[in-house]
């Protein structure tokens, strides 16, 4: 029997169209839009003005405290601009904008191919060198990586476990990743394990990957300490506490991190940046973007250079399709439904969305059935239907009760209510109204 | 390009719907209407069509001109509540009682609270309870079973096995006694027996229940905690006195627990939310079950011991919790 988490969950259809394609590099474009706010804190400083030269990993913005990142050149060429665009979240927000002129690399980053497998850096320096490459989850919450690795005073890490799930349906991204850069993510473990003083790293990965299981497998035969754990594929179980539990059988309390039972969790794709800004000097500035969708003519992994309009990338995957009724920034499941073609990939674009007009609308709501199964869906074992009324009627202190917080937005519920009620949609309300409440408490 | 639709995620959804679980408790129903029309006849199918007619009639009229708001008689929940109504009544019983069974199930079990999802009580029991205190003789004028007999000359009456056990224990005999002029077993799985019109066949009621169970319609909490309760309770009282306390299967298979513990305890707006929840619910409705049968004046006791369990759910669901994530202490190193 599989492993798989606790409680909850759901399988929907995995449509995978994009599974088996080859990463391949999107040429540069013209010009690259840098947001500064690409991660979750403090948004960087930007340190370049109007006019300045840069070249491909040049530092541009400056991490602004301890939870926010650098962020770097993803071009060589000259800054047109600092102006306000549009992002994935719909806002108009600060960005760096590049004209591109060739392709020049900063000299400190090694370009070559070749496998470093020796880890020379102490721990401190790891820490230290990721937190300088400006990497963030790149799983999709972008939360700066070096804070993860930071294990604050008191609390003890015993194991380091790498989110290879990629659960959401379509994105194939870090499974393409793990057939390609199976060494460099054994190494990047392997660079992480020695930042947190671990001697064991398990890498979670879903069943529907079979071929990367077993590819990682044969390869962790020659990196002690590193063991490969074939999961049930089970959405949500890409999400940090499904994971643990999946995993290792411990449950993190309410309120809690990972830190609290002794487990650090980062992405696999996260692990290939970690491998190469250790190992190359290489910052963050390019990732793998899965474009995909049912109507999508070419489904595609591209390695993008951060800062591309997502217009390229479609057009690159055959064009947007004439019937598109939604265009979603990361997966069906979690992702953000987009305005424009005109915004940026970001540290955080795990794959691009393309759906069709016919499933972009919601269906009409109907009354609730209490069929219980958003109870069933849920993996936090919460009361979606309840949590959804006592949002509906401003009841904070019972939506606090009933434990809104631990709410992990997976979608679940919204998904598999027959009444298409938007349980989600008045969560987040309730969340937020409550997660307000609990802050001005505390101060 | 048409025009970029925004929303909040998720962008999928099951496909899931109200008609889907609605109808896919019709299907269940279908094997034990079947039953029902065979052993009946002409008894049953007008009972059954009548019912079906009369709650979607007036769940469409009282949403059309009283509530003067959406129609929603597709969804297929007044066919469920028309279809139990009827399995609850005994054939051949006169078609203008049926009717008013029906206008009391939607108009006072359902649609008063809201209509769908939020009624408190089983609409079909509201239905059935009403008549049976309304109408005494009618509701427990009992028939044997034929091969669908045409008309209610083709028919003798007779006691349901339930009956023949409340009187004949009241005369003093034994259960042992009892049993012998009991159908076996086996007639009462198949469905060979006296009873309501569709609350005799074991074995097409279990039917519609793996159905429903594959479908993930329902979960099995609900039924199985009815049935495990009856059969366990009714144990306890055997075995304490075999000669006063009939045998445990004689319980489960007797009577409408099993329509009762499959079709109407799952009912999901008069049922709890959470499966803990369920487990309480359920065994609550056996344990009333058995108590109403053995020491009340009914011979059968599930409708009223349902009604009383929906009576508890929205207690159930604020003191009974599903288990939170990271409640159970973590084990950090």
């Amino acid at each position: 029997m599989l492993k798989t988490f606790s409680l909850g969950g759901i399988h929907p259809p995995e449509n995978k169209f994009s599974a088996g394609k080859k990463i391949e590099a999107l040429p540069i474009p013209t010009q690259v839009a840098i947001p500064i706010a690409q991660h979750i804190g403090a948004p960087a400083k930007p340190i370049v003005k109007k006019g300045d030269q840069v070249k491909v990993g040049t530092l541009i913005a400056e991490s602004a405290g301890f939870v926010s990142a650098n962020i770097h050149s993803s071009v060589s060429g000259t800054v047109a601009k600092i102006d306000d665009i549009v992002d994935a979240s719909g806002y108009k927000k600060p960005a760096i904008i590049i004209d591109v002129e060739g392709d020049e690399w900063e000299e400190t980053i090694n370009k070559s191919a070749d496998l470093i497998k020796e880890i020379s850096a102490a721990p401190e320096e790891i820490i230290k060198k990721i937190a300088a490459a400006g990497i963030v989850g790149l799983g999709g919450a972008t939360f700066p990586s070096h804070v993860k690795l930071s294990v604050p005073p008191g609390k003890t890490c015993d194991v380091l476990i790498l989110n290879a799930v990629e659960c959401e349906p379509y994105l194939t991204a870090d499974h393409q990743l793990m057939m390609e850069k199976g060494e460099e993510i054994m190494v990047g473990t392997q660079i992480l394990m020695k930042a947190l003083n671990v001697d064991k790293a398990i890498i979670g990965i879903e069943n529907n990957k079979k071929d990367a299981i077993a590819h990682l497998t044969k390869l962790a035969t020659s990196y002690p300490g590193i063991t490969i754990e074939p999961l049930k594929v089970q959405y949500p179980q890409g999400g940090e506490k499904q994971l643990i539990d999946a995993c290792i059988k411990r449950q993190i309390p309410s309120g809690k991190l990972p830190i609290e039972v002794g487990a650090v969790v980062q992405n696999v794709g996260t692990t290939v940046a970690v491998y190469e800004a250790v190992q190359k000097n290489k910052p963050l500035f390019e990732r793998v973007v899965t474009v995909t969708g049912k109507s999508v003519s070419k489904p595609s992994n591209f390695l993008t250079r951060i800062g591309t309009s997502i217009n390229t990338l479609i057009e690159a995957a055959g064009g947007l399709p004439e019937d598109t009724g939604k265009i979603v920034g990361g997966g069906p499941m979690m992702g953000k439904a987009l305005t424009t073609t005109e915004i940026p990939v970001t540290k955080g674009s795990s794959g691009v969305l393309i759906i069709k007009n016919e499933e972009a609308k919601r269906k009409k709501m109907q009354n609730c059935i209490k069929c219980g199964k958003c109870i069933s869906a849920c993996a936090m074992g919460l009361e979606p239907y309840l949590l959804m009324t006592v949002s509906q009627k401003g009841v904070w202190d019972r939506a606090e009760q009933e434990k809104i917080m631990d709410c992990i937005e997976c979608g679940s519920c919204s998904y598999t209510c027959p009444s298409q009620r938007p349980l989600l949609d008045y969560i987040r309300l309730g969340k937020g109204k409550v997660g307000q409440i609990m802050r001005s408490r505390t101060k | 390009m048409s025009t970029l639709t925004i929303s909040p995620s998720p962008h999928v959804h099951s496909g899931d719907s109200v008609k889907k679980n609605m109808y896919g408790v019709v299907i269940a129903m279908i094997p034990a209407l079947l039953f029902s029309v065979y052993n009946f006849g002409i008894g049953s199918l007008s009972v059954v069509i009548t019912s079906v007619l009369a709650c979607v009639i007036f769940e469409y009229v009282i949403q059309k001109y009283l509530l003067k708001g959406d129609v929603t008689i597709t969804d297929g929940s007044a066919v469920i509540t028309g279809l139990l109504l009827a399995f609850n009544l005994p054939s051949f019983i006169p078609i203008w009682i049926v009717i008013i069974g029906a206008l009391v199930a939607i108009g006072i079990g359902k649609m008063s609270f809201g209509g769908l999802g939020n009624n408190p009580f089983n609409p079909a029991l509201v239905g059935r309870v009403f008549l049976l205190i309304s109408f005494p003789v009618q509701m427990t004028a009992w028939v044997k079973p034929g091969a669908f007999p045409m008309s209610i000359a083709d028919i003798t009456s007779g006691a349901t096995p339930l009956g023949i056990m409340k009187e004949g224990l009241a005369t003093g005999a034994t259960t042992e006694q009892l049993m012998q002029k009991l159908p076996s077993y086996a007639d009462m799985f198949w469905g060979f027996t006296g009873g309501s019109a569709g609350e005799m066949a074991g074995a097409a009621i279990i039917l519609g229940l793996v159905f429903m169970l594959v479908r993930k319609i329902i979960t099995w909490h609900i039924p199985v905690a009815v049935l495990g309760s009856v059969y366990i309770f009714s144990a306890i009282l055997h075995l304490a006195d075999a000669a006063v306390y009939a045998p445990p299967t004689f319980h489960l298979l007797s009577g409408g627990v099993l329509l009762g513990a499959v079709f109407m305890a799952t009912d999901y707006s008069s049922s709890p939310m959470s499966n803990k929840g369920g487990i309480i619910f359920g065994i609550g409705i056996g344990v009333l079950t058995v108590i109403i049968r053995v020491f009340g004046a009914y011979p059968e006791g599930i409708s009223f011991a349902i009604l009383i369990m929906n009576a508890f759910v929205p207690l159930i669901d604020r003191y009974v919790k599903p288990k939170r994530f990271g409640e159970k202490p973590a084990v950090a190193k």
